[in-house]
This record gives C-alpha cells, structure tokens and sequence, in this order.
C-alpha cells in the first residue's frame, strides 16, 4: 500500500513537470506580448527594455529559463514573483485560495449530493415522469458551458438585473470570516452553477448503476431472505456507488475548470480569476503557478480516490 | 400420498411475463406438493421454467411484472395473493432459497458474518450478538472451518463450495420448513457438489426439512430426490417417485434427458447408475433440437418438434397429465400409447436409436 502511493506520488510529480512544460511551451508559443515591453511603460528606450529583460531572465535560451524556473519550484518550492506586481505568486495564490476553495468545496458536496440522490430516484422510478424529466434535465446541464449558464442564471436570477432577482449577483462575494450568511448567499448561484454539468453526470451515472445492480442476483438474494425494500435498496445502493466514485476523480478537474471560469463570470476574487487576470497582462509566472496549483490538486485528489477506493471494494488489491 | 394437507401445495400455478415480444408463458399450470422430510426434484433444460415457478414461490417474481395465477398453499394461506409485507416475513423465515451461482448471489461488499446475520435480523428481535452467534454456529454447523474467524472475511475471499456453504447457512439459519434450491450445486466441482448435496440431506434429517431442488442434472435429483417433476416448457411432462424416473420413466423427453447424461467409459454415472440399472448405450445421444420459445409455444404437445415419435394428431391439442395404468403416483403428459411407450423404452435402454426402436416396435405410422 505504501509502495503503491510512493508511486503514485512520484509519477505526479512527472505529470507536474509535463505540465509545467506544456504551460511554458504554450506561454512561449501563443502570440503574447514581450513582457518587458509591457512593464516599460509608454514610448520605452529599447535599452530599459534590454534592462527589464534582464531583470525578468526572459532573454535566457528557453531551455535555460525552463531550466531555472524548474529548479525554483521543485528544490526550493519558490513559484517566482509576478511580472506585474512584483509580490510572491504563492502569496497571491494564499490569498484568492479561500474563495476558490469555497467555491469549489461547496459546489462539490452540492455535485455529490444532488447527483447522487437524482440517480437514485430516478433509477428507482424508472420510467415514470420524476425520471424523465431529472433526465432531460441532467442531459441540458450536461450539454450547456458551465460559463454560458453562469451568464444565464445571472440573468435570470441575480438581484441587480435578473429578471427573477432573487440572489445576489456578480460581484457580491464576501469572505466568509467577514459575513458568514453573505458569503453563503453570494455563493448560491455559482455554486448551483458549478456543481450542475458534474451533477447530471453523476446522476445519470448513479441512474444506469443502481438499475443494473438492483438486478443483480445479490439483490435477488436480500429479498429472497426476507429483507425490507428499504434495506434491499440499499445494498443496491452501496454496489452502485463505487463506480461513480472511480469517476470522481475525473469528473474532480470539470469541476474545477468550470470553477475558474465562474469565478471570471461571477467577478469572485478566487484563483481563476488571478489565472485570468495573469493571462491578460502576460504575467508568466503568476499563470504556471496557478495552473501548477490546479494540476497539484487534480493529481493528488485522484490519489486519493484511488487509494478509499481499496476501502470501498475490499476486492481492490493493490499490486 | 398421505391425506393430510402438504406443507406446501402448488395448484395449477401460471406465471406470464409480458415482455414487448409478447406474453412469455414461463410457467403454465403447473401442480406440486412436498412434505416435511421430503425432498421433491424439479429437473428440466434451461427456460423450462423450473426457475420461475421456485421464484414466484416465494413472491420474488412479483416486482418483475409478472402475471400470476393459481393457488400456493402453505400452512393454509395462499401465497400468490397474500400481501407483500406478510409473505416479506415467510420469506427467509419458513421457506428459504439457496440460489444457484454463490459468487453472483452473494452481496460482494458485505462481510459473509453481516450478510448472515442480516437475515436472522430480518425475522428476529436479537441484538447484533446473538444474531452474530447464531451465524458463526450455523457457519460451522455447515462445515466452515474456524468460523469464529471466517465470518469476518468477504465473499470473494471464499472458494466456490465455501461460498455455497455460506448460502447454505444463510437459507437455513431461521430453521425454515421448506428449502427451495435452485441449482445448488451446478457452479460447484463435482466433489464439492457431492459434499454439498450429503450436507443438504443431513440438514434436512436435522430440520425435518422439506426440500425443492431443481436441476437440470439428473445425477443431483438420483442422489437426493423422492420423487421428480419433469418439466418442459413451463408444463409439467412426467412425474414419479424417483426410482420410477430412472427404471420406467413415460416420457420421450425424459427418455432424452435419461439418455444425454455423460457416461465413463460407456457406463453410466455411478451414482445414476446405482438407482437405474444399467442403461446399455455407447455414447452421448442429445435430445434433438433446442427448447422452444416461450412466446409462442408449439401447438398441442410442445414437445412435439423434438419428438422422435411425432405423429401429426400430437400437434393439436395438449397432453393431459394422466397416471400410467400400474401407478397412480405416476403421471405422464404423452399422446403415445402406454403399450409402445413401454416398448419404446425397453429397446431404448438396449441401447437402441430412436429410429431403430420405433422399427423394432412398429410405433409411429400406425399410433
């Protein structure tokens, strides 16, 4: 077990590498700004420009920068200092990571929870209206941009120019250490928004389950021993559950890519909207650091998933 | 056939299923009875039906959508009406199933010790201890070995006869009156399967059990049956005391079945052998043909595709299950004459093809 998470744990790490490299690469090759160019002010001497080039080491050979910026993150745990504020990305990052975190936490128990239970109802249901119309639901959410619905529910919902107003809009956010309710407030809508594409694939993914094991003959079993329906369902239940949690994982980096985009939609000062932020002023070390974070989190929490699922499935081995 | 009312009594039992195919008649008017301290074999090929009828026994085909009819008596109440929450306390209490593949069966998340105890529960107001006792007692009286251990472990951690065991002491851990087992040994290997059937023959002395077991094997029924139910097609085609079945049995299916057990080494298998003589043949013979759809049944004898000894008259209407005339208790559903029937099989048994018995004993064009 332990020589199984080392090694999941190293292999993490080459992915992190990778996507270093693949942000770097895309960073370099997409048509972005000379960032000295962009720091030196109006009308700049091409020597200041020289100069801030030398300051930022952009005028290194790529390999050399790459080289360098690897060395920084992974010996010294140092994700550099923005090109545009100056300030240490880690202390950026610090600072918008409540927010994201809320965002995505909620979103996430608001994903399991109403994923869960509309598989459940609808597979139990099947059929019958209660079913057809979580399908039809589940299959729009599914089919619709998280940023597209995030637009709509703000216009149809937000209190400044919804046409039903009746949560607090863009922009709203608050800590939650400064007003608790408001910041469960401003949060309504982004959560629902965030959590709806990995709810419907989840219910639809709890729905096909449940109806294949309340077939199985193990369930054929409880009822013949005389168990209450209720009991049987949940047998059906627990078998059903563990292939949706082997899609947790997976469906852990939607939801977190859906979450930076909302945060962009509903002006919420998280992460994403520093990651987008940093990409309009060509701020490179604040975007690899935010997309480092992102892709740290994705490959730790698919660990994770991977190592309870050994404790959900008593058949799981590892080897 | 004592007068007194059996423990259970099966009365022209139907169940359809309507499917978007149309109505699949598994089970048409079947009867049965089975007595305390007996033990009544079902055997038949697979979608004859046998399945279906045990399942709706014990009202598990209900939720399926299946249209049932007829009577289930036991101890007085009518199972096909009674409501599901009383018949939910028979079942796993006074009639209890053993299913056929332990792996599939078998909840593989749950301990073998919750899975057990779960069913004590279901019918007894125990605390978890007692109900835990219980099952490590009933887990060793089924021969597991160190069950105060193993009643921890997963099902997947059992080998296959452990695993049937398990169910075994799952079925019979309330001490039910009627045991119904589904082809109990047929995922087993065949030293486990003998250990399995002695096990359920010593439980039964011990419970004074009545036991439905259905099998498409006729070594499992010649070991531990009374008396057997031949079944085609959801009807019942034969039905004697088991030494009948193997010495004189009626039917040209059965005769098929008899006939398409594998030998060693031309011999019968030993413990077929033991109750039916020696049935004189060189190799396998298979019933012609395969079962037939039970959307649409052949008309008259559904039987009468396969038939070796088809004649035209046979397809119009069905056979009545009617005694032979030297035994009431044994009851033959076949349009041929008792006379050649007979004739039939005592060249059969020869070891005689179908075609050479019919030439032998004239039967066919002139019946």
């Amino acid at each position: 077990m332990l020589r199984y998470i080392a090694r999941r744990l190293i292999w993490g790490v080459v992915i992190l590498i990778v996507v270093c490299a693949l942000t770097f690469i895309l960073f370099r090759v997409l048509p972005t700004a000379n960032p000295a160019i962009l720091r030196a002010g109006r009308d700049p001497q091409p020597r200041l420009i020289k100069e801030i080039e030398q300051v930022l080491g952009v005028n290194k050979p790529l390999i050399v920068q790459f080289w360098e910026y690897l060395k920084q993150v992974f010996f010294h745990f140092n994700l550099g200092y923005s090109w545009y504020s100056d300030a240490p990305v880690s202390e950026l990052i610090f600072e918008r990571l409540p927010a994201t975190l809320s965002l995505c936490l909620g979103g996430a128990i608001l994903w399991v929870v109403v994923g869960l239970g509309v598989g459940i109802i609808s597979a139990l249901r099947r059929g019958k209206l209660a079913d057809r119309a979580a399908m039809v639901g589940a299959l729009v959410a599914i089919s619709a941009p998280t940023f597209w619905l995030g637009i709509v529910a703000l216009y149809l919902f937000a209190a400044e120019i919804g046409r039903f107003p009746i949560f607090p809009g863009a922009g709203s956010y608050v800590s939650f250490t400064q007003n608790p309710a408001k910041w469960f407030g401003s949060l309504i809508l982004p959560w629902l928004v965030v959590a709806a594409s990995s709810a419907a694939v989840f219910a639809r993914l709890m729905r096909g389950n449940l109806s294949e094991t309340m077939g199985e003959d193990y369930i054929r079993t409880a009822r013949a021993k005389g168990l209450p329906e209720h009991s049987v369902t949940r047998q059906g239940v627990r078998a059903a559950i563990n292939p949706a949690f082997t899609a947790f994982g997976l469906e852990l980096g939607f939801l977190l890519g859906g979450a930076l985009l909302i945060e962009i939609v509903f002006n919420i000062p998280g992460v994403g909207l520093l990651n987008y932020h940093a990409i309009r002023s060509s701020d490179f070390p604040v975007v690899q650091g935010t997309v480092l974070l992102a892709a740290m989190f994705i490959v730790l929490m698919n660990i994770v998933v991977d190592v309870a699922y050994a404790y959900l499935d008593p058949r799981v081995r590892f080897s | 056939m004592s007068d007194e009312e059996p423990l259970l009594r099966v009365e022209d039992l139907v169940v359809d299923f309507p499917t978007e195919d149309g109505v699949v008649h598994a089970v048409d008017r079947i009867s049965y009875e089975v007595n305390p301290g007996r033990t009544l074999g079902i055997v038949g090929e697979s979608g004859s039906g046998k399945t279906v009828a045990s399942l709706t026994t014990l009202g598990l085909t209900r939720r399926q959508g299946a249209r049932i009819s007829g009577r289930i008596f036991f101890k007085g109440e009518d199972l096909v009406t009674l409501p599901e929450d009383r018949l939910r306390k028979i079942r796993g209490d006074e009639l209890a199933m053993v299913f056929q593949d332990p792996l599939s069966a078998l909840h593989p998340l749950y301990k073998v010790g919750v899975q057990l105890t779960e069913a004590v529960r279901a019918h007894r107001d125990v605390t978890k201890q007692q109900a835990r006792d219980r099952a490590i007692e009933m887990l060793g009286h089924v021969g597991i070995p160190d069950p105060a251990r193993r009643i921890d472990d997963f099902p997947h951690e059992f080998s296959g006869g452990m695993r049937q065991r398990a169910m075994i002491a799952m079925a019979l851990i309330n001490e039910p009156k009627v045991l119904i087992a589904d082809e109990p040994t047929t995922a087993l290997d065949v030293t486990v399967q003998a250990q399995i059937l002695a096990l359920m023959e010593r439980l039964q002395r011990e419970l004074d059990m009545a036991i439905v077991i259905i099998t498409h094997d006729l070594g499992v029924v010649a070991e531990v049956a009374d008396e057997i139910t031949v079944m085609y097609a959801g009807k019942i085609v034969e039905r004697a005391k088991a030494e009948r079945i193997f010495t004189a049995p009626e039917h040209p299916y059965t005769w098929g079945l008899l006939r398409s057990v594998p030998t060693v080494e031309g011999q019968t298998w030993g413990l077929m052998r033991e109750r039916s003589g020696t049935i004189e043949r060189k190799e396998l013979v298979p019933i012609q043909g395969s079962p037939p759809s039970l959307i649409n049944p052949p008309s008259g004898c559904h039987f009468h595709p396969r038939c070796p000894y088809f004649q035209p008259s046979h397809a119009e209407s069905e056979p009545p299950l009617e005694p032979v005339p030297d035994d009431p208790d044994h009851t033959v559903a076949c349009f041929v004459h008792s006379e050649q029937r007979r004739m039939l099989w005592a060249n059969l048994r020869q070891g005689a093809t179908p075609q050479e018995a019919i030439e032998t004993v004239g039967a066919g064009d002139g019946a």
